[in-house]
């Protein structure tokens, strides 16, 4: 097995199982950013240090078996095409930032694609984990024992009043950093969220649209996660954490049932001239599809409609994005060429679930 | 006048655009502006790293004028394993290795302050590697002397605050023992 194994399909394994509030909470992810003691911060290392601290993460890391029989993989970024690491980036298995570094970081996946341990990215290691749905209690846990079985071989940069030290100071302390996808589209629809998100940042927590650039949020995805990572314990982060995302989910779903009321046919029209349009287009940028699939989902959400499994919508998202498109068609595609990939993937995946 | 575009807030912004020579005149309220794209703010599109090399550039101001110049040695804070200099630190907003955390020590403090809501300690987890225990230990024994001098000096306050964090460390240790044993 290589690496290619984590560009054939645009859904991870680990998405296909459903969480809870998988309704609103598509995935909840830890990231701990950690550094070996007495090695300079890939920042300034020179090239022989980080080819040095890859070789040992291959030797050390690679195939060795994990919890439930999972292994490691070790994709060097040296080794990838654009194209290739653009896959990766959009499945979120590593950052846009690991693939400039690209002599030198690497990365160890799980079979299952749920852990994705990067090195030397902007620290030596940045340990992420994935888990469907709204879990982050659990997804911390699973996080630290992976980080204590690394820390096994390895000395950590570590002080005691400090906690983790980072090569960014906004990383410090427990190098922390939690965050759950959710799918808001009441909330964008009845613009709620424009007055929430300022109070949300308010308690030391930053909102985000996942897709799209600045403040847009595509797809009516966004990502809550935790700013501080010093002076809290990690339990405690995540407890905050998830009292907001908590307040959210109550929020949407009650302007869901508002809308459904008040809307009524129109939203029911909304969403199936949605499906209609993904079904039959020739043509569709990524903000169309992304507005679509997002109207579809709430279709779904609302048990308007019955044939279309969320995880076809899922894989939909990661597979109409730009990376994808071009994996697909083994060539780099112009913009109007991805349009009409993009529209033609989209209408034989709808096509199979009918 | 009302903004043209709400009708409801006033108009405090006028514009003039001029398309093919034709001048179209324009008068809204700052939240339109904003919306509609009329006015571009200095903020937008500064990026975090921005932001911090700006907190970080405000924080040495202070101190080159508390130390003035006795002390302009404060700039030639250098880093002795990777090299970097507290002003590179400054510029970049990213240390270089462990061991510019205890070159730089004295002027972190603010500068975590101000990034972690006013935190500059950690609390959390702790490496599980072999003498983790005995690192707590001696901690603890070196804020038990800083505790006999507060308390010598009559400095209470600060002695309840170090008190307390002797509390939380020795949890820590009775947690550890309990972990070996389990």
């Amino acid at each position: 097995m290589t690496y290619e194994q984590f560009m054939d399909k645009a859904t991870s394994p680990w998405m296909l199982k459903n969480g809870p509030d998988h309704d609103i909470v598509l995935s909840s992810r830890i990231r701990l950013a950690r550094n070996l003691a007495d090695k300079r911060f890939p920042t300034v290392a020179p090239s022989e240090e980080l080819e040095e601290i890859m070789e040992f993460f291959q030797r050390e890391y690679e195939h060795t078996p994990y919890h439930d029989n999972e292994t490691f993989h070790f994709v060097p970024m040296s080794q990838l095409s654009s194209i290739e690491k653009r896959v990766l980036i959009e499945k979120h298995l590593i950052s846009p930032l690991l693939t400039k570094n690209k002599e030198t970081a690497a990365s160890l996946i799980s079979t299952n694609e749920q852990v994705s341990i990067m090195i030397n990215e902007e620290d030596h290691l940045r340990i992420q984990l994935y888990d469907p749905g709204f879990q982050l209690e659990k997804s911390l846990k699973k996080t630290f024992e992976i980080d204590d079985w690394i820390e096994e071989k390895v000395n950590y940069a570590f002080d005691e009043s400090r906690g983790y030290l980072t090569s960014c100071p906004t990383n410090v302390g427990t190098g922390m950093r939690a965050s759950v996808m959710m799918h808001l589209p009441a909330l964008v629809l009845t613009k709620q969220i424009n007055r929430m998100i300022p109070a949300i940042n308010h308690l030391g927590l930053v909102v985000r649209g996942i897709y799209g650039e600045g403040s847009e949020a595509l797809g009516n995805l966004f990502q809550i996660s935790n700013q501080i990572t010093l002076g809290k314990s990690e339990e405690n982060i995540i407890r905050d954490l998830e009292g907001v995302a908590q307040q959210l989910i109550e929020h949407e779903r009650l302007q869901r049932g508002r809308l459904l009321e008040n809307l009524g046919t129109r939203l029911e029209d909304r969403i199936f001239r949605s499906l209609g349009l993904l079904t039959y287009s020739r043509i569709m940028n990524t903000k169309e599809v992304a507005g679509r699939l997002s109207n579809v989902r709430l279709g779904v959400d609302l048990g308007l409609i019955k044939n279309v499994p969320r995880n076809v919508l899922t894989e939909l998202t990661v597979l109409t994005q730009p990376g994808f498109l071009q994996y697909h068609a083994q060539k780099t595609l112009t913009p109007t060429e991805r349009d009409i990939l993009r529209a033609s993937i989209i209408r034989e995946k709808l096509h199979e679930v009918e | 006048m009302n903004c043209q575009k709400c009708q409801v807030r006033p108009a405090t912004l006028h514009f003039k655009q001029v398309v093919n020579g034709k001048q179209t005149d324009l008068h809204v309220c700052e939240v339109c502006a904003k919306e509609n794209g009329y006015m571009t703010y200095p903020e937008e599109g500064f990026s975090l790293h921005d932001l911090l090399t700006g907190l970080f550039n405000l924080d040495s101001s202070k101190i080159d004028n508390i130390h003035e110049s006795p002390f302009q040695q404060v700039k030639e804070l250098k880093c002795p394993t990777c090299k970097m200099t507290f002003s590179q630190f400054k510029h970049t907003g990213k240390f270089g290795c462990a061991q510019c955390y205890h070159t730089f020590s004295d002027h972190l403090d603010p500068i975590f302050s101000r990034v972690h809501s006013g935190n500059t300690r950690h609390l959390g987890k702790i490496p599980k590697r072999k003498g983790g225990k005995l690192h707590l230990k001696k901690q603890i024994a070196d804020y038990r002397k800083r505790l006999n001098t507060l308390i010598e000096n009559e400095a209470f306050e600060e002695a309840a605050v170090v008190r307390d964090e002797i509390k939380e460390l020795e949890s820590k240790v009775k947690e550890k023992k309990d972990g070996d044993e389990a």
